[in-house]
């Protein structure tokens, strides 16, 4: 009895410790995040300011300046990335929900292992590929790096919205009589569309903050963008050469910098999971 | 129409639309097909180019130096003798101390989302530890220069000082950052995918399982220790196996705490770096003979996350397939 007693004492500590345990991990697992979001955002604020975004860079010493190169570069990056990955990740989506199949099955598991690929092993395949022949390093090169990272994101998102949209749609429009491809650009793929999108702008947050591919395709540039075909230059790059530099007001700026990028973050995934609840509502 | 069949019919309604597709009716159908698989081939056909122009632009590194590149610990771009097995050694010893205290931390973050927080709780916690993924590899690095090693560095001496006959904490400490810091910004990249797929992984348990133990008496804990936990261990191991091919091939964040040394050592205060950082940090002052090499330590570096990365895929195949399979 009395040892009984001991056991069921001994049961439930060990269930509230295990139970406290597991909270604590996540509050770590949080806490974590809200530590380095947050002391980026006081650290941005205080060094942000208008001329930061519309400025470029000044001589050390120097105060002011600001990183218009780098944010016009991102800009450019990312959607000359956007342009040449979603369009082929949307199709290849379509393939992977639609026809599927023995092929389909193959490629889904190439998209998820391609997602695994470090992307700085990416930066040194389009280094071969691409800037080794080209002779020089070039904003194309860069571009074509992050749509490769972003392009198995794309087709996996896209098949899984494409895959929750109802058989019963497919079959109605079918009985219309309308071409089976009709079927899928008419009623699947609008049908899909909000997941779709979401999905598209978590790639696009991701391959805004790469920073390891670009060092070896875009490399960089301080006198502003100068074609495709030239080295461009890019916030995350700038982030990075500041942070390990040696003084303070680079350092400044790159907190300056993180601040922007951590917002684009912040504001896609707030507006994807708006959208979300908001198809689901 | 029998029963049976009809259950099946409505269970694969996908397979009556495929075989529809299969059979083209218009010449516009058999277009479409045509550029979706293209595209799906795309991938199937950037995999391969990877493993081809890898190979080829690191072939004169191999060749020069066969298996005695990954044997060798010397970096020396004057002589042309170049080595890997520190940056190798690097990215294990930093990976290992990643997944020590990510493993732990992700777990227990997995089960409480899935089983013990209030429902109210779940879903901005879950999006809280997802926000965790977004965050630029950059970011947290400029955090772990100047916010994580200052607060490192006091701790590591103090370790250095009491515990400094055990090799691993022995001195000298550098500012905070080496292969600690390196593993310590590993973990945090690892841990919102453990932490994503072993909650999946354990969402799919059936409740019965639950139930079942719960009617017997058991507390909460036993039940997911008894019950729940068995049941998907293989959903866990792969969560781990993903977390582990994101923390070997994670660049600028480690590359910007981990001090740029090039030694073996058991001292984890010293500065250090893995595949990924050398590559990072050498690839463009390279010439030469020292390119290829570094070609081959991506080359190295792609293998290594290519298996981690199948291994776990398909171990998370099978978890799903399996609980699919278990007729619920």
């Amino acid at each position: 009895m009395i040892a009984s007693a001991r056991t069921h004492a001994r049961r439930k500590a060990t269930n509230y410790i295990m139970i406290a345990l597991c909270g604590l991990a996540t509050l770590a697992a949080v806490g974590v995040l809200l530590l380095v979001v947050g002391y980026t955002l006081l650290q941005g604020i205080a060094y942000l300011n208008l001329g930061f975004v519309t400025q470029t860079a000044r001589p050390l010493g120097e105060p002011g300046g600001g990183m218009r190169h780098e944010i016009v570069g991102t800009i450019v990056l990312v959607g000359l990335a956007s342009a040449l990955g979603i369009p082929v990740g949307l199709l290849a989506g379509t393939y992977l929900s639609e026809f599927g199949g023995r092929v389909g099955s193959v490629v889904r598991l190439v998209a998820d292992v391609l997602t695994g690929i470090p992307s700085v092993v990416v930066g040194i395949f389009v280094y071969v590929v691409l800037v080794r022949p080209m002779g020089t390093f070039s904003a194309l090169s860069g571009a074509v790096a992050l749509a490769i990272i972003m392009l198995p994101v794309v087709a996996r998102t896209t098949e899984e919205m494409m895959k929750l949209v109802p058989q019963t749609y497919r079959e109605a429009a079918l009985a219309l009589g309308i071409p089976r491809w009709r079927v899928i650009v008419s009623v699947v793929v609008p049908g899909a569309m909000v997941g779709i999108v979401t999905g598209s702008m978590l790639a696009l947050a991701r391959i805004a903050g790469e920073t390891a591919p670009l060092i070896f395709t875009a490399l960089g540039n301080r006198f502003g963008f100068a074609g495709l075909d030239e080295p461009i230059a890019a916030l995350p790059l700038q982030i990075w050469r500041y942070a390990v530099s040696p003084y303070d007001t680079w350092h400044q700026q790159a907190w300056a910098a993180a601040f922007l990028l951590v917002m684009l973050v912040l504001v896609i995934s707030v507006l994807v999971r708006w959208l979300t609840a908001w198809r689901r509502g | 129409m029998d029963q049976p069949q009809a259950l099946e019919q409505a269970q694969t309604p996908g397979k009556v639309w495929r075989s529809l597709l299969r059979r083209p009716a218009s010449p516009g159908d058999g277009l479409f097909r045509v550029t979706t698989l293209l595209a799906a081939l795309s991938l199937l056909g950037l995999l391969l180019a990877m493993v081809v122009y890898l190979f080829g632009a690191a072939w004169p590194a191999i060749a020069h130096f066969g298996m005695g590149f990954l044997m060798r610990s010397t970096w020396d771009p004057v002589r042309e003798v170049f080595g890997a097995l520190p940056a190798i050694y690097g990215t294990l010893v930093t990976s290992a101390l990643a997944m020590l205290v990510a493993v732990p931390v992700s777990l227990g973050t997995a089960i409480f989302l899935a089983e013990l927080a209030p429902g109210w709780l779940r879903a901005p916690a879950s999006f809280l530890v997802e926000m965790l993924a977004a965050i630029p590899s950059v970011v947290l690095g400029l955090w772990g220069i100047f916010v994580m090693a200052p607060v490192l560095q006091p701790v590591e001496r103090w370790l250095a000082e009491s515990l400094g006959f055990v090799p691993f904490f022995r001195g000298p400490v550098f500012g905070g950052v080496g292969f600690l810091a390196g593993g310590l910004i590993l973990s945090v990249m690892a841990l919102p995918i453990i932490t994503a797929v072993a909650r999946d992984a354990i969402l799919t348990v059936p409740a019965s399982q639950r139930e079942a133990m719960l009617a017997l008496g058991a507390t909460r804990w036993e039940a997911i220790r008894h019950a729940v936990l068995p049941y998907t261990r293989s959903g866990l191991v792969a969560a781990s196996i993903l977390g582990l091919g994101r923390a070997l091939g994670e660049t600028m964040a480690v590359t910007m705490v981990i001090g740029n040394g090039y030694r073996l050592t058991a001292r984890l205060f010293a500065p250090g770096n893995t595949m990924a950082s050398k590559i990072a940090t050498q690839f463009n002052e390279a010439s030469g003979l020292e390119t290829n090499a570094l070609v081959e330590l991506a080359l190295v570096l792609f293998a290594v996350a290519l298996i981690v990365n199948v291994v776990g895929r398909l171990l998370v195949r099978w978890t799903v397939a399996r609980v699919a399979g278990g007729g619920h």
